[in-house]
């Protein structure tokens, strides 16, 4: 807004039932707040019938035009209106703003914030309850689509199941090591130190072999894999779905979820157990690699007292699970692939939710898995 | 020149997403060895009706017959029959992208008849040419090729088991001027040679001059008029006065007139 601005100015006076507004000045936005409330609280009386002298107006923008189309049409509705002095320009801007202004409701009511709290969890439960519907709905998809192929093996395609399976297995190796030796090692020490209180490191490496075989080899594999390969089969096939080639697909007579869904379920399954196997033994071998190097264990007791304590039930335990999370995790990822919408930015929250849900699903099952055990004491 | 039969019949279509009518009492009929245009405003379903026609969309009411025969009330196995005797040109031509243009004109090929791997390279080799590709076309990934050889080598997968009609979603959108002329050329061709039926949904005036023996105007959820160009100019309603007599709608007559 320049310097050499003309004050805005608006005068009313009115005379029985003829009412005369003046605008002077420059009606530009920036000075009209004070002129809209004025021209908000003007008491128009049926049967008025009204002046809008424009003849000392300098300039006006879109909004002062606005103000002055607005006012007219107020007036106009209860009784009779007269612009007068207005240059052909203003007339034109003032007819283009009263088009352009949608008289109808842009937001919703506001409700209150409270019923709007309450109202936005109810939606959100009632949706995720949807969501599990369909989930569950999509896993009978899939398993009727695999009974098909016990069915009819001839149909199976074994290319695309050894291809994921070196993705989703072979491909983990190193890093599923790594972690796995990191953990155990973890978990060793950490117990160690504890038990020192109670002069019971002896115990150490029953907590070892009972924590990682059970419950940490299998819940790290699972984590570790979802993010790795659960938010690849989303993204790969969410990119498909954005491209249409799924579309393409079932109008070429292809079934995409024999193709593309089937293959990558069957490979975590094989997968994903052996993997835990391998955690199981990588994490162990972390524990004996401290256990030896703080209480000078040597290999051969750690060894011998590892056979003595595991139990071949908490290794069962552990392929048991890791089997269900095979599952959960390539269904979870193929099915919001299949969510996608079809810009990258839908690719990119689908992704990041399969993941989420597929992590939150493994732990859950986790839970109900630990207390099953117990409850028939395996 | 006469059409033949009706080929695809549609009645009653209702299509209605959540609380949203799309369509509602949609008529239509395409006529066998037509080329038939179909126009309309953004929104109005155009391509929801090209995806109800094959199959990809659950029409909520209303009956839909291809070949003389409602397809909703079949088994898969006898709707699979007549499904390979129709082909869709997606926009962009969704080519599986981790196959060659050759792998992927075969697949339709490999997924419905049993045929030596020779036998099928020389019809991929047949049906590139027919869309106007090179034979090093088909060794190459859809990434590696510009939009417009995308869509060919789309049409040419859609055209692989020589189906009787062809279903284009914009087939001209994104294409310089020069090459959607040859497309609109192509498509001619093919319906010349093959006896082919074309849906097309499309916005380019230029080929619905060009080469459309009707076209059927979408609006108001339903189709509110069909015929040929010359019945469009004459036809009075708002949305279509505009859409054949705009600015862009004569500069495309006139193109036209001067042997376009």
């Amino acid at each position: 807004m320049s310097g050499d601005q003309q004050a805005a100015g608006l005068d009313v006076s009115l005379q029985g039932d003829a009412m005369t507004i003046r605008a002077t000045g420059d009606w530009v936005v920036g000075a009209l707040a004070r002129i809209d409330q004025q021209l908000r609280d003007l008491r128009v009386r049926q049967g008025v019938s009204a002046e809008i002298d424009v003849s000392d107006l300098d300039r006006a923008d879109t909004t002062g035009a606005w103000l002055l189309e607005r006012t007219r049409q107020a007036l106009a509705f209860q009784g009779s209106v007269e612009i007068k002095g207005a240059a052909p320009a203003l007339q034109q801007l003032m007819t283009q703003v009263g088009e352009a202004f949608d008289q109808s409701e842009s937001e919703a009511p506001r409700t209150l914030s409270l019923i709007a709290s309450v109202n936005g969890l109810g939606a959100s439960i009632v949706h995720a309850g949807q969501e599990f519907a369909n989930l569950l709905g999509f896993t009978g998809r899939v398993v009727g689509t695999m009974g098909l192929w016990v069915i009819k093996p001839l149909r199976i395609r074994l290319t695309p199941i050894v291809y994921h399976m070196e993705q989703v297995g072979l491909n983990a190796v190193p890093i599923i090591a790594l972690i796995s030796i990191l953990i155990g090692a973890v978990l060793a020490f950490l117990g160690s130190d504890l038990m020192a209180e109670f002069g019971a490191q002896v115990f150490v490496v029953n907590l070892v072999s009972f924590a990682f075989l059970r419950e940490f080899g299998v819940l790290l594999t699972a984590i570790m894999i979802a993010g790795r390969s659960g938010s690849a089969f989303t993204a790969q096939i969410g990119s498909m779905k954005g491209r249409e080639e799924i579309d393409a697909m079932s109008v070429l007579g292809l079934d995409y979820v024999e193709l593309l869904v089937v293959p990558r379920v069957i490979a975590m399954v094989i997968c994903l157990p052996m993997l835990t196997f391998l955690s199981d033994i990588m994490g162990l071998l972390g524990g004996g690699i401290v256990l030896y190097s703080m209480e000078g264990m040597s290999p051969a007791t750690y060894l011998t007292r590892l056979e003595n304590v595991t139990e071949l039930r908490h290794f069962n335990v552990g392929m048991i699970k890791s089997f269900f999370f095979a599952a959960a995790i390539s269904i979870i990822g193929c099915y919001q692939g299949l969510k996608v919408e079809g810009s990258a930015e839908s690719v990119g929250n689908r992704t990041t939710l399969s993941v989420v849900e597929a992590i939150f699903t493994v732990i859950v099952l986790d839970a109900l898995f630990a207390i099953y055990f117990i409850e028939i004491d395996y | 020149m006469p059409f033949g039969d009706n080929i695809i019949s549609i009645r009653g279509l209702k299509n209605q997403f959540g609380s949203q009518v799309i369509h509602d009492h949609l008529d239509l009929d395409v006529k066998r060895g037509e080329v038939l245009g179909i126009v309309g405003g953004s929104g109005t379903g155009k391509s929801v009706l090209l995806r109800t026609i094959t199959g990809l969309n659950k029409q909520r009411e209303g009956q839909i017959k291809v070949f003389g025969k409602d397809l909703s009330q079949m088994s898969d196995m006898k709707r699979r029959e007549y499904e390979t005797r129709w082909g869709v040109l997606f926009q962009d031509g969704a080519l599986f992208s981790s196959l060659t243009v050759g792998q992927n004109i075969q697949v339709p090929i490999k997924e419905h008849l049993k045929l030596p791997k020779k036998l099928m390279d020389d019809i991929a080799s047949l049906k590139l040419g027919l869309v106007g590709l090179p034979n090093e076309a088909g060794s190459k990934y859809p990434s590696e090729l510009s939009g417009g050889m995308r869509k060919r080598a789309g049409l040419a997968r859609a055209l692989a088991l020589d189906p009787e009609i062809v279903f284009l979603d914009e087939p001209t959108a994104g294409l310089d001027p020069i090459g959607a002329a040859a497309f609109d050329e192509l498509i001619l061709s093919l319906k010349h040679t093959l006896g082919l039926t074309v849906f097309m949904v499309t916005h380019d005036l230029d080929s619905l001059h060009a080469i459309c023996d009707r076209i059927a105007v979408l609006a108001e959820k339903r189709v509110i008029t069909v015929g040929t160009m010359d019945e469009m100019m004459r036809f009075d309603h708002p949305w279509v006065r505009e859409y054949f007599h705009g600015p862009r709608a004569r500069a495309a007559l006139s193109a036209k007139g001067h042997g376009g």
